[in-house]
């Protein structure tokens, strides 16, 4: 299984972030606390632990000796199998040559940066507390705290980002060589900076032709320079990939700590409660968090197996979808197959069922078909 | 106990949406006693729910009070209810003939409506004594004088002695209770005579059968009784007669000036029409009553079920409610757009409003409804004359020899400041002017002949917001009158669209054929390829919008926490492409077929 961790901080909320994650720094050390509660709760689980990934928020906001700590606690808790994965996403500005270091001997081996673009003004712009040069250096002091597998993120459909600026981006850090690179075309969530100025007609989004050209160009560009595009919006070196998001998108199970975490296991889904302190009273009284789960039908779940597994290039297999359903997916999905690939939104190569690059851009007109009628509609 | 004749009153009320007929009607019921305070639901006149939202009455009823008058006697008084819009003027002047009586109800600080004032000349002409009733004079905006000088001037009534009242804070109801006693004469026909009752509504029951509501101006009927409705000729038996309490209640009979109900086994309503006579079967009245004629639906629509599935659930509930409507008509019909479906005939556009509110409300299917239509009249080359309801049935336009297209009068009464946009409004809407009369220095009357189709085509809605409201309109139809019209058609993705299609005056062919297809522009979501929208007069393209296809619709994340959100943001897009329509390769939202109404 895969092991989610959550770190709720950041040092300052970025305009386009709607993640559970909060600005301020006096509830760490109850946070701290409870997470490693949480952790011991679950000790003595006999699942091995392929991959860990400490996410935010901000982990790296943390000082060295509460992640260490925490660190410590999972392996504490935890059946760690030796060849797993751990990655740590880390703003740059957070990162100091000590706090590599002590990742590092933790057995953190995956580190996950956060760039975004390589201009200043739009970095500013976006509300990033790094610069284009912050960034560059505390990559290089990655790499000479021995850490050989980096991602870094970047976001094109920026309000005010043209063609040029993302080109320059992708070139830059192609350069850098990275051996993992996600890059998300912008979402205006709703309850964001964005979203308010969106709806005051505030936002310069790039159109809608535009937006599309730099998602052909990144994959042009970090094909050209060696890089796989395996996910929608993620792209490796060979052999890169990363191992944890695998798990969510061939539908793997994985535990998820820390406040709002999800998880999924034996067909059910979980979640913690929200707000911080929602989190550690619940952790305080019950030792853990959980405060909701969704046990999902088989027809939900196989929907979820191909929404979830058509993100990937290769698209979904056959015989692991009969693997796990014991149905044949032709049979499940054969009409919504025809009519998809009518559409030309996904194709058919023997084994593997895929989105086409038109349904790259247009997952969502594939996905929504696949979804079960809910239980209200069938009456 | 029995009253004498010369102690029956029968009466109605006249008054605008919202001038205070309904409190009034409340408000005189429970002084009377006929209904107890603590049972008295707010407004026990208007019953259906849809009534008591628009505030306004669909259907005709009628109450029965017993009041002790200051000369010591009790009278017998029947309200009769009316209805309140144009659409059921005939309706209104059924009622009316029930009558020897009526209140004039005005709002001390609005004033004289269209509508009332057309009620009013109606009453007038049946012979009915009018009380004016000032209304809302506790409001600090009232302006009682102004409103007697307007009944003066423009119904051309005394209104020293107009009462003033407050409905709602219960002054002056006692008075409104004396005046009817006083001033409205009892009604003189002879219990000796032979049986003759005029129907002014009917209900059906699923017991009882169609029950008609009656005024019996001549003779007597009771149960055991062999009645013939004189319209149709048919006959009955009549089972059971009674009174409204204000809920029915039978009694031995019914004579020479009451009100009340007669069931006698009638199965469909269309047996008891609005305005027929009931006779004896063999003592037979020599002529009917005055001015009996069958309600003639006037606006036309496609109505469709949105699921194919409930063609037959709409059926059921057509059929249902036509057992209480006999003005509206329906039958089966077939688009290649929309399925299977009916075409159906109202009396006007509430008309069909509170039947598509009923359907969807009250029988729970969600329709899908094309843009109203009048009949028009079409002389074509082979001398053949045939009635068009749908622009479907529209011939190929080199075998027209003429059109006509139905024409109205409408009155329109507006402060005078507004007169300059409404005049422009009613230019736009081919009206031609007839004369305008000030009704007081500020508030003016103008009446135009003006085609139907354009005052179903949105008049209403334009009227009220170049008057902020303030005007208000009646209509009457008085015939047709040859036209320059034209179909258009509209083509999405190269394929006509039966159901969007309309007729329309050659000028303005071009105009609303271009806002149209702006609309379904903006309408039809995006797809995932272009969708070409265009609108032709035979094969002549006359406007053209493009929806450009869609480019991205992908969600940039989906991680282990997104999942449960992202799965519901793909649940809300399901949902909304399920209440689209299918039209060849183009998915249409239900709302596209209304557009040729609602643009504009």
């Amino acid at each position: 299984m895969g092991l989610y961790i959550h770190i709720p901080f950041c040092i300052k909320k970025c305009a386009y972030c709607d993640f559970n994650s909060y600005a301020e720094t006096e509830s760490i050390p109850l946070y701290v606390d409870s997470l490693k509660r949480e952790i011991s709760f679950y000790a003595g689980m006999n699942r091995s632990v392929t991959s860990i990934y400490i996410g935010g928020g901000t982990p790296t906001v943390l000082s060295e000796g509460d992640l260490a700590s925490i660190i410590e606690a999972i392996y504490g808790a935890f059946n760690i199998s030796p060849s797993a994965e751990f990655t740590v996403e880390a703003n740059p500005e957070t990162l100091s040559r000590r706090k590599l270091a002590v990742l590092r001997d933790a057995g953190v081996n995956r580190l996950s940066l956060g760039l975004q673009a390589f201009q200043d003004e739009l970095l500013k712009m976006i509300g990033r507390i790094h610069t284009a040069k912050g960034f560059e250096e505390k990559f290089f002091m990655a790499r000479e705290e021995g850490f050989d597998n980096i991602n870094v993120d970047l976001i094109f459909g920026l309000p005010r980002q043209s063609v040029d600026d993302f080109r320059y981006s992708l070139e830059k850090l192609a350069d850098l060589s990275p051996e993992h690179v996600s890059c998300y075309g912008l979402t205006v969530e709703e309850g964001t900076e964005f979203y308010k100025l969106q709806k005051e007609g505030l936002l310069p989004m790039p159109p809608e032709d535009e937006e599309r050209m730099m998602y052909r160009m990144a994959r042009e560009i970090l094909g050209e320079r060696g890089y796989l595009h395996y996910e929608i919006s993620n792209f490796a070196r060979p052999g890169r990939e990363c191992r944890h998001n695998l798990v969510y998108w061939t539908y793997g199970e994985y535990l998820g700590l820390g406040a709002g975490a999800h998880s999924f296991m034996d067909g059910v889904r979980f979640y913690n409660a929200y707000g911080i302190r929602d989190y550690a009273g619940r952790i305080k009284s019950r030792g853990r968090s959980v405060e909701g789960e969704e046990p999902l039908l088989p027809e939900e779940q196989q929907a979820e197996f191909m929404i979830l597994g058509l993100r990937l290039i290769k698209g979904v297999s056959k015989a692991e979808f009969y693997k796990r359903f014991r149905k044949d997916l032709d049979m499940v999905y054969g009409r919504v197959l025809e009519v998809l690939k009518e559409k030309e939104l996904i194709a058919e190569d023997g084994e593997y069922v895929r989105l086409t690059e038109k349904g790259l851009d247009l997952a969502n007109e594939a996905f929504v078909e696949f979804l079960p009628e809910r239980p209200a509609d069938r009456q | 106990m029995t009253i004498p004749q010369d102690r029956i009153r029968n009466f109605c009320i006249i008054a605008h949406i919202d001038h205070g007929k309904s409190t009034l009607a409340d408000r005189l019921l429970e002084y009377t006693g006929a209904i107890p305070q603590r049972k008295m639901e707010d407004q026990i006149l208007d019953m259906m729910d849809l009534e008591r939202e628009r505030g306004i009455t669909i259907k005709a009823k009628a109450v029965r009070m017993i009041y002790r008058a200051e000369d010591g006697q009790d009278y017998l008084l029947n309200l009769i209810d009316t209805p309140g819009h144009v659409d059921f003027n005939y309706e209104v002047s059924r009622s009316l003939a029930a009558c020897e009586g009526a209140l004039l109800v005005v709002d001390a600080s609005q004033g004289i409506e269209a509508q009332t004032l057309a009620n009013t000349y109606l009453a007038l002409e049946h012979d009915l004594e009018i009380v004016p009733v000032i209304n809302k004079i506790d409001l600090p905006s009232a302006n009682p004088d102004s409103v007697k000088r307007e009944i003066e001037d423009i119904i051309g009534l005394p209104a020293d002695d107009a009462l003033l009242v407050s409905a709602k804070e219960g002054i002056g109801v006692k008075e409104v209770l004396e005046a009817v006693v006083k001033r409205i004469p009892p009604p003189s026909g002879s219990e000796d005579e032979p049986l003759r009752a005029l129907i002014f509504d009917s209900l059906y029951d699923s017991y009882k059968g169609a029950i008609a509501f009656v005024r019996i101006m001549e003779g007597r009927i009771k149960p055991g009784q062999k009645i013939k409705m004189m319209s149709t000729g048919r006959t009955f038996e009549v089972t059971e007669v009674g009174i409204f309490s204000p809920e029915m209640v039978s009694t031995d009979s019914l004579r020479a000036g009451e009100v009340g109900y007669v069931v006698a086994g009638i199965k469909n309503v269309k047996d008891t029409r609005v305005g027929d006579t009931i006779t004896d079967a063999e003592n037979p009245a020599e002529k009917p009553l005055p001015g009996y004629k069958k309600a003639v639906p006037m606006v036309f629509c496609g109505v469709y079920p949105a699921d194919g599935e409930d063609y037959e659930k709409l059926r059921e509930a057509f059929e249902k409610l036509q057992l209480n409507d006999a003005a509206m008509f329906f039958e089966p019909e077939t688009s290649a757009a929309l399925g299977f479906g009916f075409r159906c005939g109202f009396l006007g556009l509430l008309h069909m409003e509170i039947i598509q509110e009923r359907l969807e409300r009250e029988y729970g299917i969600n329709l899908i409804t094309t843009a109203p239509s009048v009949i028009y009249r079409i002389k074509k080359t082979d001398g053949q004359e045939i009635m068009v309801d749908n622009p479907t049935n529209f011939p190929d336009p080199s075998k027209i020899e003429y059109i006509e297209e139905p024409y109205v009068e409408a009155s329109i009464m507006l402060p005078s400041e507004y007169v300059g946009a409404v005049m422009e409004l009613c230019q736009e809407k081919r009206g031609n002017f007839k004369d305008m009369q000030y009704i007081s220095e500020k508030r003016v009357i103008l009446r135009y002949d003006m085609p139907l189709a354009e005052i179903i085509y949105d008049f209403f809605n334009q009227l009220k917001s170049r008057t902020r409201g303030y005007a208000s309109l009646d209509y009457e139809f008085t015939g047709y009158t040859k036209s320059e019209l034209c179909k258009v058609d509209v083509l999405i993705n190269g394929e006509i669209v039966d159901a969007l299609s309309f007729i329309v005056h050659k000028d303005k062919a071009y105009a609303r054929a271009r806002q149209l297809v702006e609309k379904l522009r903006e309408v039809i979501p995006r797809q995932l390829f272009e969708i070409p929208i265009q609108a032709a007069i035979g094969g002549r393209i006359i406007a053209r919008e493009t929806i450009k296809a869609l480019r991205k619709n992908v969600l940039a994340k989906c991680y282990g926490g997104d999942v449960t959100r992202k799965k519901k943001l793909l649940e809300k897009q399901k949902e909304g492409k399920k209440r689209m329509r299918q039209l060849g390769k183009v998915e249409v939202p239900q709302e596209a077929f209304m557009s040729v109404l609602k643009m504009g």
